[in-house]
């Protein structure tokens, strides 16, 4: 069990020096701050992913590492160089960053390969063709080279999107909300094949997103944001199942709060009484536990203490909705090779391992 | 042609989502759109502090003949559009019946015929002295029972029959917007199918059929040269024989304000028939109206009727002008092709002068508005492209009022400092020709250029400059590509607009500087029919070309 005091570290890059570097960077429109005093570092070849809420900041700082917004205050750096500070500012067209919009904004006027080789405009005729070719055997678009993007469809244009953003070699990629735009199955798919393209490329990748399975899925690290700051940054396992802040455990899947008092060093609740195991004493008495639905395990016993209220069947699992005497409420998430039916009557068991302890209040 | 509007409210334009801070009014599109709409600023002025004397002298003698003609025409020309439109445009909507696809189409040719050439046509043919009664006097010995064509009612057929395509091509887009679903929702809800076209469809295409219905009766209200010939005047003809006539220049301003008052009730009515219900339309993938075969005899009847729509209100003037011209033609004193060749000439110059100046406007101003993105320059934007709804005597007197004081000041201010003046350097030139079409066509060019922004999206910029497009790269790749097309198609509309536009042309043109249209109306004002045959055909074909440039937009939507 871990006790969390809710201030995020600033947790710089793992591997190395951070490649892609916002320091202490704000935004403001009109009097909103859309980014506050944000602080982090991004390795190089890393799969980094930026989540939140609509309008917690993350496509403005995504716009602000672009180039696209300029910082208010802070300063941003890519590959060592500062791209924009007080007094430095380098424009979008020189940083070498390829983006990916969620609407992909190809160029309607242009062929597949016309788009994927717009950003091509340094080298030799023959040199850009073979990099269009490359490309499109890459993102599996060979043969549709000379379509328009209105005969694509969408799958097809996110892969266009991706090419012509990776024809140029591009430092960093930025991805915002590519795949929002799709359905569930080719989401899945392209999603597998874009994480499957951007690491062959060795690609330095920066994802915005709010779906934070997708956000799991496919990054190395991932950054929460809400209001324009900073909840946590950690591997999606320590967001999962270490959450810094309330805000954290509640966005990034299902939890259930419930209310303990911390005595000796250890947590009463309605689940029993579990050791504090990382040695901190959070002085408080009144804590919140967090249980996610599958670290609740219960068995059907008919002098439980609590009853099945509710059983929604999700296909591979089952979700349960249990009921304690007292009315209080917990999920638990099972396999769905059996199934307990509502209304029976179910003793609880937590694992201990997972929960963590918010201070009350 | 009038520029058909879109009946859905524009999305707001957000081009600063993510917005730089200047979201003040813009200066160029602010100065644009008071220079668009100084005119009817001017012309409002003089309405607003009324000249007791002209008006007392106009309510003696033309006023009442006037307003009572005007609101007559207005009230006819709209239940006759509405009427041929509406329903013309369910009949192809919702059945199938033979030569369809091929009728919807013939049933805009009407369109190309301006209705003073429309006019001309049908006094001519249907006249005591034309071919018509001619041809039937033998048989009767009494034409009394010949309905007289120079009357109201008269006029109001002529023009209803080129007016109704407006209000039949947004009946049309409207009705086809509409999902099949919710009327199949409606007869599950137990209403029969006339129930449902009363309650579910008409409502539903309102704000389409008003904004077709006030186009055709803004037409209407502009024309002087049709209700002349058939010697039904209204109040834009009131202005131009006020100002020809009497050359007071003060009262036939004070007539243009009540003129330019009743454009501003129509557009208010119109407003009014949009209502501010936001109809959200099926979505690209629904289907529409499944149109019901119609069996047999019924088919034919309703592919007679649409037939006998094109035959009256096209085939009949096209035909008539084509037999006048190759019978006169030979007959014209040496020389007339010449003349011929120089309305010509004297026409293009001006229509291209007007495209020009309206598509560059048109891109100044909305490239202009987008980047301000605010609600104050979209009102602008409105603003400055309402002068379709103006008739063009109202722009023309608008014009040449501040014009001529300008002239006049330069004259005596020159007189005063050199000892002679330099004659009328403004009002004799065609500045204010040039300046009153981009008034009065702005919208026509402006919708053309703007729809062709919108696939600028903020994203389409971001991505090329991220692939290392600097600003010139940018454009010329990336910006002048999308939106060249657009201005292009802006441009031959108003183009077409301007060969065709007489009012204006009529009022402002520089001394003996004729048109092809103003030379139309003076030969049939007269009534030889030969000489104005071959101009009229040069304008109708002119007026074809929006039309096939609707049909190709529609093809590509189906």
């Amino acid at each position: 069990m871990f006790f969390m005091s809710g201030t995020p570290a600033a947790c710089p890059a793992e591997n190395g020096p951070a490649f892609v570097r916002l320091d202490n960077v704000s935004k403001y429109f009109a009097s909103a701050r859309a980014v506050s005093r944000l602080t982090v570092g991004i390795g190089q070849g890393e799969f980094f992913s930026l989540l939140g809420p609509s309008g917690c900041g993350k496509t403005t700082t995504l716009r602000l590492i672009a180039g696209l917004e300029r910082p208010d205050e802070g300063a941003v750096s890519i590959g060592g160089e500062v791209v924009a500070a007080a007094d430095t500012w380098v424009s979008p067209e020189k940083r070498g960053i390829g983006i990916v919009f969620q609407d992909y904004a190809l160029f309607p006027h242009m062929t597949v390969a016309q788009n994927v080789a717009f950003g091509l405009k340094g080298c030799g005729r023959e040199q850009s063709l073979a990099r269009v070719e490359e490309l499109l055997e890459l993102t599996g678009l060979a043969g549709l080279a000379g379509r328009y993007p209105h005969e694509l469809s969408g799958g097809q244009r996110q892969r266009v999107a991706l090419a012509r953003s990776l024809a140029p070699r591009p430092r960093v990629i930025l991805l915002d909300e590519p795949f929002s735009n799709l359905d569930a199955d080719l989401r899945e798919e392209l999603r597998r094949e874009t994480k499957r393209i951007l690491k062959e490329q060795g690609a330095t990748t920066i994802l915005v997103t709010h779906d934070q399975e997708e956000a799991f899925s496919l990054s190395d690290r991932v950054g929460v944001l809400q209001n324009g700051t900073l909840e946590q940054l950690g591997t999606p396992a320590e967001i999962y199942h270490r959450p810094l802040s309330r805000f954290v455990a509640d966005f990034v899947g299902k939890a259930d709060f419930v209310d303990g008092t911390v005595e000796d060093g250890t947590v009463r609740s309605a689940f029993g009484t579990f050791p504090l195991d990382n040695g901190t004493d959070p002085g408080t008495r009144q804590v919140e536990l967090m249980v996610r639905p599958d670290d609740v395990g219960f068995v059907p016993d008919a002098s439980g203490q609590a009853v099945v209220t509710e059983a929604r069947f999700l296909g591979a699992s089952v979700l349960y909705q249990l009921q304690f005497a007292d009315g209080r409420t917990i999920h638990a998430i099972r396999p769905s090779a059996e199934v307990t039916s509502v209304g029976s009557r179910v003793s609880v068991s937590v694992d201990a391992s997972h929960i963590v302890v918010f201070p009350k209040g | 042609m009038r520029p058909l509007p879109t009946i859905l409210p524009k999305r707001f334009p957000a081009f600063n989502r993510h917005g730089q801070s200047w979201r003040s009014l813009p200066v160029l599109p602010l100065l644009l759109a008071l220079l668009v709409v100084l005119p009817v600023l001017v012309v409002a002025s003089s309405i607003l502090t009324p000249d007791r004397e002209i008006w007392l002298h106009l309510a003696g003698t033309l006023l009442p003949e006037l307003t009572r003609n005007t609101l007559l025409l207005l009230v006819g020309v709209g239940v006759g559009t509405l009427l041929l439109g509406v329903s013309l445009a369910w009949l192809v909507t919702a059945y199938h019946f033979p030569g369809r696809r091929v009728l919807e189409w013939l049933l805009v040719l009407p369109m190309a015929v301006p209705t003073y050439v429309q006019g001309f046509v049908y006094m001519a043919t249907f006249d005591f002295a034309g071919p018509v009664q001619a041809a039937l006097r033998p048989f009767f010995r009494n034409m009394a029972w010949f309905p007289e064509i120079r009357s109201g009612a008269g006029v109001i057929l002529v023009m209803t029959l080129v007016l109704y395509p407006y209000v039949y091509l947004l009946a049309r887009a409207g009705f086809r917007e509409q999902s099949g679903v919710l009327l199949e929702a409606a007869r599950v809800m137990g209403h029969s199918p006339a129930a449902v076209f009363l309650r579910v469809i008409l409502p539903l295409a309102r704000p389409s059929i008003a904004a077709g219905a006030a186009l055709a009766v803004m037409e209407a209200l502009a024309d002087f040269a049709t209700v002349r010939f058939f010697n039904f005047p209204t109040l834009s003809d009131g202005v131009i024989r006020v100002w020809y006539g009497m050359m007071n220049l003060r009262a036939a301003s004070e007539l243009a304000g009540l003129l330019a008052l009743v454009a501003l009730v129509i557009l208010l009515l119109e407003h009014a028939l949009r209502g501010r219900t936001r109809y959200y339309q099926a979505g690209g993938k629904a289907l529409g109206i499944v149109p019901v075969t119609l069996p047999g005899k019924q088919g034919w009847l309703a592919s007679a009727a649409c037939l006998l729509v094109v035959a009256v209100a096209f085939c009949l003037p096209v035909g008539q002008l084509l037999s006048w011209t190759m019978k006169e033609l030979p007959n014209q004193p040496a020389g007339t092709l010449n003349v011929y060749a120089q309305l010509s000439r004297n026409s293009i110059v001006l229509s291209v002068l007007g495209a020009l100046f309206a598509t560059v406007t048109a891109l100044l101003l909305a490239s202009g508005i987008r980047l301000a993105s605010s609600r104050a320059a979209f009102i602008l934007a409105k603003l400055a492209t309402s002068g379709y709804a103006m008739p063009g005597a109202v722009i023309a007197v608008g014009i040449i009022v501040p014009l001529s004081a300008i002239d006049h000041a330069l004259n005596d201010f020159l007189a005063a400092w050199r000892g002679s003046g330099v004659g009328l350097l403004l009002t004799g030139s065609m500045v204010g020709l040039v300046y009153a079409y981009v008034v009065r066509f702005l919208s026509v060019s402006y919708s053309s250029v703007d729809s062709s922004l919108e696939k600028i999206t903020p994203n389409v910029t971001a991505a090329a400059r991220l692939l290392g497009a600097g600003p010139w790269r940018l454009l010329w790749r990336i910006h002048f590509p999308l939106v060249a097309p657009g201005m292009l198609a802006g441009a031959i509309l108003v183009f077409v607009d301007v060969m065709k536009e007489l009012p204006i042309t009529m009022m402002l043109r520089p001394f003996g500087h004729d048109t092809l249209a103003v030379w139309v109306w003076q030969m049939a004002a007269e009534s030889v029919w030969g000489g104005a045959s071959l101009p009229a055909l040069v304008i109708v074909l002119a007026g074809l070309v929006p039309v096939f440039f609707l049909m190709r937009v529609d093809a590509r939507k189906m």
